[in-house]
C-alpha cells in the first residue's frame, strides 16, 4: 500500500520540521532576527508565532553575538533551542560564540557540558542579493572540531533533519540554500527521519562521480539527466553533511566510477571541495583514472548584476563540459 | 536568604578563611610555576578576592556562575574542590576539566560552574542563555557572570545586557574593575569611566561598590540577588578592586607604578578584614592560627593530588570533542 506523496516546498518543510519540534519537545523554542512578528526574513516561521507565542518563537534584537551565546548557554543548561541566524554572512557577528564556546567548551570541560544546539542559517547566492548577502560559508564551518555541519539540498533532508540534529547532543549548524526555499518536491509519506551522517547517492551512474550538496545539488542533476543524452552516466552524491564528512560512501562511489568532479558553491581556495580532493588523493589515488576536477564559485564577493552572479556560480554547463572532458578526452 | 549581612564570628570566620584560600592557594601555583610544574597563562586573582567571595555568599546551590581567565578565586569561593583545581593546573586527568582547560578553564557542573572563559566578553551571552533556561526550567535561580571592566568595551557586554534586560532574565552582572584591561588603563579605553552607570543605558539597576570589602560586595549581592529572584530582572555591581600582581606571569607592568600598587594594598582586603577582626575581639590570633594551619593543609592535600595524579591517554585526546550524549 502505498498513499499519496506530499508535495510542498523547501520552506515548508523547514516550517513543519520546526513545527513538529516544537510540539514534540517544550524545552524547545526558536529565536533569532525577525522570526516572530515578521515570520522570518525567508519566511520560514511565518504563523508560527500564532501557534507557540513569543516567547517560544522569540523575536531577538540584532545581536548576532549575544543570541547565539545565549542559545549556547540555554542548550547547556537544559534547553533545546533551535537559533537561525539570517544569513550566514551575519554568523559573522557570532562567530566568537560558535566557535570558541559551542565547539570548544564540551572538550575544554573535560566532557562535563554538552552544547545540544541547532543553529539554522540562510546561505548561498542567485537571488542578486549582492556580497553581503550571498555567500556560502558552510564550507569554513566545516573546518572547526566540535561542531556538525547539515546542507540540506532536498525538501526531504529539509522536512527531517532537524529533528536529527536536535537529537543530537552537539551544535549543530544547519545551512538552507535561499534559492532552495520556492524550490518544490514530493515526498514519499513513509518517510518520517533522515540521518544526519552519511551522504546520499541521488543518481546511480558509473562514469563519473558529481560529488556536490546544497542548491548544487539540483544543478549537478540536471547536468546528469543532459549527460545521459550523451551516452555517459554521471552519479550523483550528494554530501548532506559537511562535518564530520562521510569519506565511505564517496570512496565507494569514486571507487567504481574512478572519475570525480566536486560541484560547491564555496570558494575554491581552502573549501570543502579542497578537503575532499585531497582525501581522495590520499586514499583513492591508484582508483582514479582522471585527476578530481572542482567546480566551485569564482573567488570575488558575489556581485549584483544578474550575468555576473550567474557567472561567480557553478553551472550546469560547466559540469556537463568538465564531465565530457574527463571521460571522454580529445 | 536575607539579604542583610550578619556579621557575627562564624561569619567573619568565614570570609577571611575563603579569602585566604585563594590566596594561599594562588601563592602555591606561582611556587609550582617557578617550578614549571604549571605552565601555560596563569593569571592572578590577588588584591580581588574578595569580589568572588562576597558574591558567593549571597548564592545558593542552584544558582550558577560563569567566570573570566582569571577564575581561581570563583571556583575556589564557589566551592569546587581544592584537589581538583590543583589537578586541574598541573593538567592531570583528575582536573576539574580532565587536564583540557589549564588555569583559564576551570568547569564543574556538580556546583553549576560553567567555565572560566578566556574570551573577554564571551561569557556575557552564555550566562543570558544559562538565565533563560534557568527562568523556565529552575525558578528563582541566579546566574552569577562575573567579567572585567575590559569587557565593557567589547559588543558581547552591550548585547548581552540589552537582551537580559528586555527578557527580564535572572543574571546578576559582576564587573571586576580591576582599573586595568591588561595594561591599558580605563581612562584611556572608556568614556564612561563609571562602569555601572553602562547599566542606566539599559534601563537596569547598578552600583558601584568597593570591591575590596567583602562584607560591602556580600551586602551589595544580596540587595541584588533579592532584587533578582523576586524577579525584577538582571542586576549590575560594579566592584573596584585591584589587582596586587603582573596580569599574568609575562607582564613587566611599565603602565603603572610602584606607589599605586602600595596604595591599593594598604586597602588588601585580607589584612583590612583580619586587622578589624582582631580589633573588636571578634576572633582571636589562635583563631587565625588555626584557620592559617587548616588551609595549609588543605594546601598540601589539593597539591599531594594533583602530583599523585595521572596524565590522560593520549589515545583519548579527541574524546568530547564530539559528545555521545548529554550529560545527566
Amino acid at each position: 500500500m502505498s498513499a499519496e506523496p506530499i508535495r510542498m516546498t523547501y520552506r515548508e518543510a523547514c516550517r513543519q520540521a520546526i513545527r513538529d519540534a516544537l510540539s514534540a519537545d517544550p524545552r524547545t523554542f526558536v529565536m533569532g532576527e525577525d522570526v516572530g512578528l515578521y515570520g522570518g526574513c525567508y519566511a520560514v516561521t511565518k504563523g508560527l508565532i500564532d501557534e507557540f507565542g513569543p516567547d517560544r518563537i522569540r523575536d531577538t534584537p540584532l545581536a548576532e553575538s549575544a543570541f547565539v551565546g545565549a542559545g549556547i548557554g540555554a542548550a547547556m543548561a537544559g534547553m533545546r533551542p533551535i537559533v537561525e541566524i539570517m544569513t550566514c554572512n551575519f554568523s559573522l557577528l557570532a562567530l566568537d560564540q560558535i566557535m570558541n564556546n559551542a565547539a570548544t567548551i564540551p572538550h575544554m570541560s573535560g566532557g562535563q557540558f554538552a552544547v545540544p544546539l541547532v543553529i539554522r542559517m540562510a546561505t548561498g547566492a542567485g537571488r542578486q542579493l549582492a556580497a553581503q548577502h550571498s555567500h556560502s560559508l558552510e564550507g569554513w564551518y566545516a573546518h572547526i572540531p566540535g561542531i556538525k555541519v547539515l546542507a540540506p539540498g532536498t525538501i526531504e533532508d529539509a522536512r527531517f533533519m532537524l529533528k536529527a540534529a536536535l537529537a543530537d547532543p552537539n551544535p549543530v549548524l544547519i545551512f538552507e540554500h535561499i534559492v532552495l526555499y520556492n524550490a518544490e518536491g514530493d515526498l514519499d509519506p513513509g518517510v518520517s527521519e533522515v540521518d544526519i551522517a552519511r551522504a546520499k547517492i541521488r543518481r546511480p551512474g558509473r562514469d563519473v562521480s558529481l560529488v556536490t550538496y546544497g542548491n548544487s545539488l539540483p544543478k549537478a542533476l540536471d547536468a546528469a539527466a543532459e549527460l545521459a543524452g550523451q551516452g555517459i552516466e554521471a552519479e550523483v552524491v550528494d554530501l548532506r553533511v559537511l562535518r564530520p564528512l562521510d569519506d565511505a560512501t564517496i570512496f565507494e562511489s569514486v571507487g567504481r566510477t574512478r572519475r570525480c568532479i566536486i560541484i560547491d558553491e564555496g570558494w575554491r581556495s581552502g573549501s570543502i571541495s579542497a578537503e575532499i580532493a585531497a582525501r581522495l588523493a590520499d586514499e583513492m589515488f591508484f582508483e582514479l583514472d582522471a585527476p578530481v576536477r572542482r567546480i566551485c564559485a569564482r573567488e570575488v564577493p558575489v556581485p549584483y548584476a544578474a550575468h555576473l552572479e550567474e557567472a561567480a556560480l557553478p553551472r550546469t554547463a560547466d559540469i556537463v563540459a568538465t564531465a565530457k572532458a574527463l571521460v571522454r578526452p580529445q | 536568604m536575607s539579604d542583610k549581612v550578619h556579621l557575627d564570628h562564624a561569619h567573619g570566620l568565614t570570609l577571611l578563611r575563603e579569602m585566604e584560600r585563594i590566596r594561599r592557594f594562588e601563592a602555591k601555583c606561582v611556587e609550582l610555576y617557578q617550578a614549571q610544574k604549571i605552565r601555560g597563562f596563569l593569571h592572578l586573582y590577588d588584591g580581588e578576592e574578595a569580589v568572588a567571595v562576597g558574591v558567593m555568599q549571597a548564592l545558593e546551590e542552584r544558582d550558577a556562575v560563569v567566570a573570566t581567565y582569571r577564575d581561581h578565586g570563583h571556583a575556589l569561593a564557589r566551592g569546587v574542590p581544592m584537589g581538583p583545581l590543583m589537578a586541574e593546573m598541573l593538567g592531570k586527568v583528575e582536573g576539574c576539566s580532565r587536564g583540557r582547560g589549564g588555569s583559564m578553564h576551570f568547569f564543574d557542573a556538580a556546583s553549576r560552574f560553567y567555565g572560566g572563559n578566556a574570551i573577554v566578553g564571551g561569557g556575557l551571552p552564555v550566562a543570558v542563555g544559562i538565565a533563560m533556561a534557568d527562568k523556565a526550567l529552575r525558578d528563582g535561580a541566579v546566574t552569577a557572570c562575573f567579567f572585567g571592566e575590559g569587557a565593557a568595551g567589547e559588543g558581547e557586554f552591550h548585547e548581552s545586557m540589552n537582551l537580559a534586560e528586555i527578557w527580564k532574565l535572572p543574571v546578576l552582572f559582576v564587573c571586576e574593575n580591576n582599573l586595568y584591561a591588561m595594561g591599558v588603563p580605563l581612562e584611556i579605553s572608556e568614556a564612561q569611566t563609571d562602569v555601572f552607570r553602562k547599566a542606566e543605558g539599559y534601563r537596569m539597576p547598578g552600583e558601584r561598590i568597593d570591591g575590596m570589602d567583602p562584607v560591602q560586595v556580600e551586602a551589595a549581592a544580596r540587595r541584588a540577588v533579592a532584587s533578582i529572584r523576586a524577579g525584577n530582572g538582571p542586576y549590575f555591581l560594579e566592584c573596584r578592586t585591584y589587582r596586587f600582581r603582573a596580569h599574568s606571569m609575562f607582564d613587566a607592568q611599565l603602565y603603572r607604578t610602584r606607589e599605586e600598587i602600595a596604595l591599593w594594598k594598604e586597602r588588601d582586603p585580607i589584612a583590612r578584614l583580619r586587622r578589624w577582626l582582631l580589633e573588636t575581639h571578634m576572633i582571636s590570633d589562635h583563631e587565625i592560627a588555626e584557620l592559617e594551619a587548616a588551609i595549609a593543609a588543605e594546601i598540601d592535600e589539593a597539591v599531594a593530588f594533583a602530583e599523585a595524579g595521572t596524565l590522560e591517554d593520549v589515545a583519548d585526546l579527541e574524546r568530547f570533542v564530539l559528545m555521545d550524549e548529554v550529560p545527566q
